[in-house]
């Protein structure tokens, strides 16, 4: 499926029942230079809207929030070694985490690609 | 930090910000560039190797003029432990105004200018407004405090800085540290220190509001110049150990605290005779309760201003005030006032990141050596 958006500018991509997630470019480029990441351990529970991980940029560390509710099952190990991949490949290479969806439903909440765009647009 | 229903300032650059593409924030009361599109890191790496130009307009500066440099000198003293007696014309001297109990109303710089009976100050923009009533309050009646109000301020700031300035204001380029002069570029008169906030190498350079853009445009003309934002200074000056006020010093916490007992001469700490000199000459010989550190944390996770410090039982003894990532470092860097029992560099401590102690060390200041031209 293609990828949606929250409020928050994180973006989820579904395969089955695990969700592949991270934050959105605009994320990025509002952040700056991310300098740390701290991810969630194996088997956290998330749930919608809590807190999941931290990125960390020169200037100031942000909350990184799960846009849905599930199991984190793997983490992006590389952007340990990388922050900076963040800058980089925010929607790619730079994934935070994957979670194993407890409620598709969810999903329906969130936004598709044109309207988190003109979300950041009218902010 | 200004609020959203204050009106903002704008400094003579601003406009210049704006089309260098800047991010402007609010801060002390204006609108500040924070950072260009090349971000925070590639300006505090550029300034490092290179040269970097700061708007610094909002600071406050300042003459205090009486009758002859000795009675200015002395009416200052009064309300400052710097040595300003001993001050040569046209040097440069870093002191503190203190309150009554000995904490710190602002750091600032005091320039003996060339002119007779009269010194040039600078101070913190978010200070300028409490610093000027104060020392309309406290000085006497023959020495007058006069803001300037028609000055822009930028600073060129590392190791190409000299040789960048050579090119547009030779005269001053020679300069020793901590010193000042007059200089001409096309004809504008500039009055330019070699002083700075980052802990290279640079100049601060005084001109008149309406001839700063073509100053600035000159300077950043040269290859070897970046404009560089607020992020970066923050950066910069974090990590050689040079305090923020508001943040690592305050009404709180006196200079001996704060580790600026090098600012204060021996004639100063025998006679005292300036304001909070009771509890600063007391520090001085019996130690301070408590004391300003460099920290730096064992991981890669930045401890921010706030973060509790804590010794191996969990015990809360100080707090981090300012706390970042170090770009020349390669690594968190933080400062913060531990209980002088901690403060020995390789004193191992804990630091209350998202609610969990993370481990770290006292570290010796600055993080990156000075590279002054002495």
């Amino acid at each position: 499926m293609s990828k949606r958006y929250s409020k928050e500018h994180e973006w989820i991509s579904v395969d089955g029942d695990i969700a592949t997630i991270g934050i959105t470019n605009h994320a990025q480029e509002q952040l700056g230079d991310v300098v740390f990441v701290e991810l969630p351990a194996i088997g956290k529970q998330v749930s919608k809207g809590g807190d999941a991980a931290v990125v960390e940029s020169v200037k100031a560390a942000s909350e990184v929030y799960a846009p849905v509710t599930g199991e984190v099952v793997e983490v992006n190990k590389e952007l340990e070694g990388d922050p900076a991949l963040v800058n980089r490949e925010a929607e790619g290479a730079a994934w935070f985490m994957k979670v194993k969806l407890k409620d598709k439903g969810e999903l329906a909440d969130l936004m598709d690609k044109a309207a988190y765009d003109k979300f950041v647009a009218e902010q | 930090m200004a609020t959203p229903s204050e009106t903002l300032l704008r400094t003579p650059l601003y406009d210049l910000h704006v089309k260098l593409d800047a991010r402007i924030v609010p801060f002390a009361g204006y609108e500040m560039p924070v950072q260009y599109p090349t971000g925070i890191l590639t300006e505090h790496n550029w300034t490092r190797l290179s040269a970097g130009l700061f708007d610094v307009s909002h600071m406050g500066q300042a003459y205090l003029t009486g009758p002859d440099d000795e009675t200015v000198a002395k009416a200052l003293e009064k309300l400052v432990p710097g040595d300003l007696l001993a001050l040569a014309p046209q040097r440069i001297r870093y002191s503190q105004l203190t309150n009554p109990t000995g904490g710190i109303i602002d750091d600032l710089m005091i320039t003996r200018t060339s002119e007779t009976g009269r010194l040039y100050l600078v101070v913190n923009a978010s200070r300028k407004d409490v610093d000027y009533a104060w020392l309309k309050e406290h000085l006497p009646a023959n020495v007058k405090l006069e803001p300037i109000e028609d000055a822009a301020l930028i600073a060129l700031q590392g190791p190409k800085a000299a040789a960048v300035l050579a090119r547009h204001l030779p005269k001053a380029a020679s300069l020793a540290f901590m010193s000042a002069t007059h200089d001409r570029f096309n004809g504008i008169p500039c009055h330019v220190a070699r002083s700075g906030y980052t802990g290279e190498d640079g100049f601060e350079i005084s001109v008149a509001a309406d001839k700063v853009v073509a100053l600035t445009e000159a300077l950043l003309a040269d290859p070897d110049v970046k404009p560089i934002g607020l992020g970066a200074r923050d950066s910069l000056r974090l990590e050689a150990g040079l305090c923020l006020y508001g943040h690592d010093i305050d009404e709180e916490t006196s200079p001996v605290e704060a580790d600026l007992v090098w600012s204060i001469s021996k004639r100063r700490r025998s006679e005292g005779g300036f304001t909070g000199a009771e509890r600063i000459t007391r520090e001085i010989a019996q130690g301070p309760k408590r004391k300003r550190v460099g920290i730096k944390p064992e991981g890669r996770a930045p401890a921010r201003e706030g973060s509790v410090i804590t010794d191996d039982k969990g015990r809360a003894i100080g707090i981090v005030t300012s706390g970042g990532f170090g770009p020349t470092v390669n690594g968190p860097v933080a400062m913060g006032y531990v209980e002088t029992a901690f403060a020995a560099p390789g004193t191992k401590i804990n630091l209350v990141v998202r609610d969990k102690p993370m481990p770290a060390a006292v570290s010796a200041l600055p993080f990156t050596p000075h590279n002054y031209k002495r």
